[in-house]
C-alpha cells in the first residue's frame, strides 16, 4: 500500500483541569485515535459537541502539543521542530468567519500573510499576482483586495479564509465546521467550492462538522467520534446506511431529513440521557451508559476498532 | 388571496398584514412586511427562512416582546378575535404565559444563572396562576416530570449551570408550559443542541403538543426539523411570505423560486453525491429592500415585473399558496386567468 498523505497514529490529547486546590485531573479530549487520509481524499469527522473532533484537527496541525502519538505527513513525522515548514503542506479553515480574520487587515494582506511567512514570492508584483489568482479560485473579485473583512458577508469571509489556507498551496486542509455559521443557501456555494478546489488542486480535506447530511455529501469516508474515541469509520455510504455501532445508528436516525414522507415513517432510535462528562469517563466503552446493548464486557474494556469488511471499522463488543 | 371574511370560523390566532420595523441609526429597517397567517388549535405551524428573513421578528411581534427600537407599525394580531396590538402592558402580561408562551434558541442565556431552577420555575407559576407555596412547588415538580426530567425534587434545588443544554431547554419548556398556554412559540429551539439531544427535544415538543392539545409555532432555519414536525409551513424571505402550504406541498411541489432554490441547495437524500445547486448571490440586505419581490436579485427567472411590483399571493391548490410572478405568468399562459 502506498503511504497515506496523513497518518495519525494513537493520537492522545489530554488537557489538565484544576479540580481542587492542589488537584489536577486530565480531560481526555482525544484518546488514542488513529486514522489516515489519502491524497485528494475527504475524510468527514462527525460527533456531538465535546467529542474531541475539533481537537483532533488542531492537534494534527500542532496548534496543541499532543500528549502522545504521532502524525505523519507523507511518511514524515510532524514534530514541534518542523511544524513551521510543515504548515506549507497543511492548513486550516476555521468555523467562525467573523473571528478568524483580523479586522485591521485588508483582504490582500490576509491572503498574502502566509505568502510572507513562507517567503513564497520574489517581488511585489508576483505576490499581488498570486493573491489575485487565489481570489479568483474562491470567487472573489479583484476589486475586493483592498477592502476589510467587515465589509463582507459571512459566506464571502469564509471564501477569504479558504483563500488564505490555499495560499501556500497545501496538500491537506483541516476544515473545522467551515459551513456551520452560514445560511443554507450560502452553505451550498461554499461546499461546491470545496469540491471544485479538490478536483482542481488535488487537496485532501479533514472535514469536521456536525451536520451529517453535509458530511455525507462531501466525504468519501467518515469517522464517527464519541467522547474522544473513534467508534466507527468507513466509506460514507457504509457509515450512513449500514452503520453497525449503536451510537452511529442512533446518531444517523436522529438527523432530521428534509423529506417529510421519508422522515415521518422511519424508525428512530432516541438516545436517553446526556453525554457523560469527559472528566469522569465511564470505564470501558464510553458509550455504554447510553447504549441499549451494553453488557458486562463493555464496562471492563474499551472495544478495539476492528474491520468488518471493506475497511468498515467498528469499535463495539456486541455488534 | 388572503380573505378577511368575518363570517369564517374564528381562528385561535390570526396575523393580518403585519408590518414590524426597527428604528435604528441607519434608518427604518423593515423586518416584517405584510405577513398574514392563521393558526388553529392543535396545529403545528413551521416558519422557515434564513437569517434576516423576519421569522423571529414575526414571533416576537406576536408575543409583543420586540427590542425597544422595534415596533409593530401596521396590521393586526388577533388572538381569539381580539387585536392584541391595541392592548396595554398589564393586559399583555396576563396574555403572555397564559395564552402564548415562547422558548428561545439559547437555553444557556434564557435562564438566570444566580437563581435555582426551582426558584425560576416557581416564580413563573406564582406570577401566572394563583398557586402559592407548597402548591406552586408541587406544580413545579409536576412540570419537570412532564418534560422528562428525572428526580425533579433534586433538580429544583440546582442552578442552571449544573444542567446540560438539553436539560436547560427542558426546563425552559416546563416554564413555558407553566400555565398551559394555547400557543407555544418555539424560536429555533434546537439550534444550539446536538443532534441526539435535538431529537429528544423535538420528540418532547411533539408529545406535549398531543397531550396538551396546544398549537405550536416552530421557527427554524432547518428544513429537516420543519419536515419532521410541521403540518403547515410558511417560507419567509426578506420579511415577506414566499410560500405556504402543507409539508408535502412545500417539499414535493414548491412553487416559489426561493423555496425551489433552498431545496436544491441541501444534499439530496436519495442521491447524496449529487452536486448541490446553490442560490447565487448573498442574502438580502433588509436596510435596502427592493421595490418588487425581495428575492428578485438572486432569482434566475427574474422578470421585469418582479423588480417593480411585489408578487400577489395566488392559490396553487387548496393547501398551497405562493407569491411568485412565475405562477401568475404560467396561469396566464395556461389560460386559467
Amino acid at each position: 500500500m502506498s503511504t497515506p498523505l496523513i497518518d495519525v497514529r494513537n493520537l492522545k490529547q489530554y488537557f489538565p483541569v484544576k479540580t481542587g486546590l492542589f488537584k489536577t485531573e486530565f480531560l481526555k479530549a482525544v484518546d488514542d485515535v488513529s486514522f489516515s487520509i489519502n491524497e485528494g481524499e475527504t475524510l468527514g469527522l462527525v460527533g456531538e459537541s465535546g467529542c474531541g473532533k475539533t481537537t483532533v484537527g488542531r492537534s494534527i496541525l500542532r496548534l496543541y502539543e499532543p500528549t502522545a502519538g504521532e502524525v505523519l505527513y507523507d511518511g514524515v513525522p510532524v514534530t514541534a521542530k518542523n511544524i513551521g515548514r510543515m504548515r506549507q503542506n497543511m492548513q486550516m479553515v476555521f468555523q467562525d468567519p467573523y473571528s478568524s480574520l483580523d479586522p485591521r487587515m485588508t483582504v490582500e494582506d490576509i491572503i498574502g500573510e502566509p505568502l510572507d511567512v513562507h517567503k513564497l514570492y520574489e517581488n511585489r508584483a508576483e505576490r499581488r499576482e498570486k493573491i489575485l489568482t487565489l481570489m479568483d479560485y474562491v470567487g472573489l473579485n479583484a476589486e475586493h483586495a483592498t477592502r476589510y473583512a467587515h465589509e463582507f458577508s459571512g459566506g464571502q469571509r469564509q471564501r477569504i479564509g479558504i483563500a488564505r489556507a490555499l495560499a501556500v498551496n497545501p496538500k491537506f486542509i483541516v476544515c473545522d465546521e467551515p459551513v456551520s455559521a452560514l445560511d443554507v443557501s450560502i452553505q451550498a456555494q461554499v461546499i461546491n467550492m470545496f469540491e471544485d478546489l479538490q478536483v482542481k488542486l488535488g487537496v485532501a480535506y479533514l472535514f469536521i462538522a456536525h451536520d451529517l447530511l453535509v458530511v455525507h455529501h462531501i466525504s468519501q469516508r467518515i469517522a464517527v467520534m464519541y467522547l474522544g474515541k473513534i467508534v466507527e469509520m468507513g466509506k460514507a455510504d457504509d457509515v450512513n446506511y449500514t452503520s453497525i455501532h449503536p451510537y452511529t445508528q442512533s446518531l444517523m436516525s436522529a438527523v432530521p431529513i428534509p423529506d417529510p414522507d421519508y422522515t415521518r415513517q422511519r424508525h428512530r432510535i432516541v438516545l436517553q440521557g446526556d453525554v457523560p462528562s469527559p472528566l469522569h469517563m465511564p470505564t470501558g466503552c464510553p458509550f455504554r451508559t447510553r447504549c441499549r446493548y451494553a453488557c458486562e464486557q463493555c464496562a471492563q474494556e474499551m472495544p478495539p476498532l476492528t474491520d468488518r469488511g471493506g475497511g468498515h471499522m467498528v469499535a463495539c463488543w456486541v455488534k | 388571496m388572503e380573505s378577511t371574511n368575518t363570517f369564517e370560523k374564528q381562528h385561535l390566532l390570526s396575523v393580518q398584514d403585519l408590518h414590524t420595523s426597527f428604528f435604528t441609526d441607519s434608518g427604518e429597517v423593515h423586518a416584517v412586511n405584510g405577513v398574514s397567517f392563521n393558526l388553529d388549535e392543535g396545529e403545528i405551524l413551521g416558519i422557515v427562512g434564513e437569517s434576516g428573513s423576519g421569522k423571529s421578528v414575526t414571533a416576537y411581534s406576536i408575543m409583543q416582546i420586540l427590542a425597544s427600537t422595534g415596533k409593530v407599525v401596521g396590521g393586526k394580531i388577533l388572538y381569539k378575535g381580539d387585536d392584541l396590538t391595541k392592548w396595554n402592558e398589564s393586559k399583555l402580561d396576563k396574555f403572555r404565559g397564559k395564552c402564548v408562551s415562547i422558548i428561545f434558541q439559547d437555553p444557556m442565556t434564557s435562564l438566570n444563572p444566580v437563581f435555582t431552577i426551582g426558584n425560576q420555575l416557581i416564580e413563573a407559576i406564582t406570577l401566572h396562576t394563583d398557586k402559592r407555596g407548597a402548591e406552586a412547588k408541587a406544580r413545579a415538580i409536576e412540570l419537570l416530570s412532564l418534560v422528562g426530567i428525572n428526580e425533579p425534587e433534586r433538580r429544583l434545588k440546582q442552578y442552571p449551570h449544573e444542567h446540560s443544554g438539553g436539560m436547560r431547554q427542558r426546563v425552559m419548556i416546563a416554564m413555558a408550559l407553566a400555565c398551559e398556554p394555547d400557543i407555544l412559540i418555539a424560536d429555533e429551539p434546537t439550534t444550539a443542541l446536538d443532534v441526539t439531544i435535538q431529537a429528544q427535544i423535538l420528540e418532547l415538543i411533539q408529545s406535549l403538543q398531543k397531550k396538551l392539545g396546544m398549537a405550536v409555532i416552530l421557527v427554524t432555519h432547518d428544513l429537516g426539523v420543519i419536515a419532521e414536525m410541521c403540518d403547515n409551513i410558511i417560507v419567509m424571505y426578506g420579511g415577506r411570505i414566499c410560500e405556504r402550504g402543507t409539508a408535502s406541498e412545500i417539499f414535493y411541489n414548491p412553487k416559489h423560486e426561493y423555496t425551489k432554490g433552498l431545496l436544491r441547495s441541501i444534499p439530496n437524500v436519495k442521491d447524496m453525491k449529487q452536486r448541490l445547486v446553490p442560490i447565487s448571490g448573498t442574502p438580502i440586505n433588509i436596510l435596502n429592500l427592493p421595490k418588487g419581490c425581495p428575492f428578485c436579485a438572486r432569482c434566475e427567472n427574474c422578470m421585469k415585473i418582479c423588480l417593480q411590483e411585489p408578487p400577489l399571493e395566488i392559490d396553487i391548490n387548496e393547501n398551497h399558496k405562493a407569491s411568485c410572478w412565475m405562477n401568475i405568468k404560467a396561469a396566464f399562459e395556461g389560460g386559467c386567468v
